[in-house]
């Protein structure tokens, strides 16, 4: 089982740094996600858990250190630059314009134009295209409470417009998804649908990163926990390994991941 | 129940909606209706104060006054849409049409601008520049040095309006010194008993442009995104500052195409900037239905509220009425206006 194996990760960091001013968010961390995995990024508050994945959703350039997609360097200086690479992020704050309608926030940033002269000179809209897929993505996703595509999404629950936050994170078929706290502002049913939903995109293929607070819910749906502590990688451990009041004192200090305990390489 | 079959709607929406919520939904989903209803009101009772309001002569009268405000406010619609706002548009088109208007009459010996006068198809090209330019400066000062646009334009304000006097000594042309070209925009044509200007031909075309840009573009998307949440739009991939700017530039076009439609509108160019312009086209656009916050509006709400300006001026004038009454109107249209949206804004499921 703890074979090494040479599994190439699909998302890499070594040795990220990034200060804000004197505060150091990020000091020296190091992530890996394997395939088909979903690895839960936990730790304190500070402890550079949103700081960390901002890097890899493009949010935040790290000052120093090295990412990798596919074992390949990449440097995102935008959103976008990360999207194209596969990398998709649902942020906390979601991310989505209250006023525009729910196909409009699916696709924006990169909406469909149409053919021709008009799409590629004066960027026109294919709303039509737009909105027929985006009721399919909604519908793949077992969204069926959203039944209005063109409905303002400030109209929407909490519960709707984080479906339509993942929705768009998902519907470009990417290989990576990155989830800030996807819960935190849910009830419990909702939650329970997004766990839902997460397991689901890994057995379809794709890579999450969860990050989380709630350690049930992380018990839950993770094959690795990492921890992160003071801007650096405290271990890595699974649900099995170790148990709920172990992670806690790792991320508090109060325990030490030792070498052999260490769960770099996927689980199987 | 409902008889209404709106199958727009999810089922939980029917449930427990009053009518005043559905009200709420409405004119959130139709920003132009309050502003449209007020419009249709207000010329109902000018009417029945004087019937001849509604004369094809008056109807002439009151699109040709909305002409300026109606053009500006397209400009200031697409700024107040990205949240900002321009207290500067007015002296802009000061600063374009005397551009314009000197170069058209004035050789190079008595022009401060070192380029020979007496083509009017250049001045009016090179006055439409200057209105662009005035846009770079106020969209490269917002952008690039993060100011707040209300600042700025309050700045460039005084600015412009010193920039014209200085340049252009504080000469009035006159209009037998207008080439005819300049003032094209100021003729009028007959359609049955309706006089009508180019200028108000010019000015509904912009408003079909813009009004299509901004439903159906890439660009228009961005720009309602911008306004509504730009930390959104970032993370979403929107490059914010470079829409802004753009925003800026593309309201400083418009503020030169005004600036000729001016010239033609008043027959004369005069370096005095009209003192109620900059307000009067932040109130068109709050009339009509968009919010100052950024990010919900429509371009014909902004027609309409030009509208309900000229027509409130001219219904009361025609009733004999004092022009204060106006002013009070229009302050209390504003104030209306202003809490309609907070409350349209509040929307929920």
């Amino acid at each position: 089982m703890s074979a090494t194996t040479t599994v190439t990760p699909v998302v890499q960091g070594v040795n990220l740094v990034k200060t804000f001013g004197r505060v150091v968010a990020l000091d020296g961390a190091d992530l890996e996600l394997y395939p088909g995995e979903v690895l839960a990024v936990v730790g304190d508050n500070g402890a550079g858990k949103s700081s960390l994945i901002k890097c890899f959703s493009g949010a935040h350039i790290p000052d120093s250190g090295e990412m990798l997609i596919n074992g390949k360097k990449v440097e995102f200086k935008s959103t976008s630059e990360a999207r194209r690479h596969g990398v998709e992020t649902v942020f906390q704050t979601l991310a989505v314009a209250p006023a525009l309608d729910i196909a409009s926030n699916l696709y924006l940033g990169r909406e469909e134009r149409k053919p021709g002269v008009m799409g590629a000179v004066f960027r026109t809209l294919d709303k039509k295209r737009m909105r027929a897929d985006s009721a399919q993505h909604l519908k793949d996703l077992g969204i069926s409470t959203l039944q209005n595509i063109t409905q303002a999404v400030e109209t929407l629950s909490g519960g709707q417009r984080q479906a339509v936050a993942v929705a768009r994170a998902v519907a470009f078929g990417s290989q990576v998804i990155i989830l800030d706290e996807p819960t935190a502002a849910l009830g419990v049913n909702e939650s329970a649908r997004v766990l839902k939903m997460i397991q689901d995109l890994r057995d379809r293929g794709l890579s999450v990163i969860l990050i989380s607070h709630n350690m049930p819910q992380v018990f839950e749906v993770a094959d690795r926990i990492h921890v992160a502590r003071l801007g650096k990688r405290a271990g890595v451990v699974t649900p099995k390994s170790h148990s709920m009041n172990d992670v806690v004192a790792i991320m508090t200090g109060a325990m030490k991941v030792t070498a052999e305990e260490q769960q770099l390489t996927p689980v199987n | 129940m409902s008889t209404a079959t709106t199958s727009n709607l999810t089922e939980e929406f029917h449930e427990r909606r009053t009518p005043l919520q559905r009200l709420q939904g409405v004119l959130h989903k139709y920003p132009y209706l309050s502003p449209l209803i007020v419009l249709v009101v207000a010329v109902v009772i000018f009417y029945l104060l004087n019937d001849r309001f509604l004369l094809p002569q008056n109807i002439s009268f009151v699109t040709q006054q909305t002409v300026v405000v109606g053009t500006l406010a397209i400009a200031q619609t697409l700024i107040i849409l990205t949240a900002g706002i321009d207290l500067s548009i007015g002296a802009a088109t000061t600063l374009a049409q005397m551009a314009m208007a000197n170069l058209a009459v004035y050789t190079t010996a008595s022009n401060v601008l070192p380029i020979a006068g007496q083509n009017p198809y250049v001045a009016i090209f090179i006055g439409i520049l200057v209105g662009v330019l005035t846009g770079v400066i106020n969209g490269f000062l917002i952008v690039r040095l993060s100011l707040p646009p209300f600042i700025v334009t309050l700045g460039t304000l005084s600015v412009f309006t010193a920039l014209t006097l200085i340049l252009f000594k504080a000469r009035t042309i006159q209009k037998p010194e207008m080439p005819e070209v300049m003032q094209w925009l100021g003729n009028t044509f007959q359609i049955g008993e309706f006089q009508l200007l180019y200028g108000v031909v010019m000015m509904l075309i912009l408003y079909a442009i813009f009004g299509y840009i901004l439903k159906n573009t890439a660009w228009g998307l961005h720009v309602y995104a911008v306004g509504d949440d730009p930390n959104a739009a970032e993370l979403s991939g929107i490059s914010t500052k470079r829409v802004i700017f753009s925003v800026y530039v593309v309201a400083g076009l418009i503020v030169g195409i005004a600036a000729w439609l001016t010239i033609g509108r008043v027959g004369s160019a005069s370096p005095n900037p009209d003192p109620l312009l900059n307000l009067d086209t932040i109130t068109a656009v709050v009339i009509g239905g968009t919010s100052l916050f950024g990010g919900r509006g429509t371009i014909l709400g902004t027609l309409i509220g030009a509208l309900i300006i000229t027509v409130v001026q001219n219904g009361l004038s025609l009733a004999g009425l004092d022009q204060a009454y106006r002013v009070l109107a229009i302050g209390i249209l504003v104030i209306i206006a202003v809490a309609t949206d907070q409350w349209i804004r509040k929307v929920k499921a």
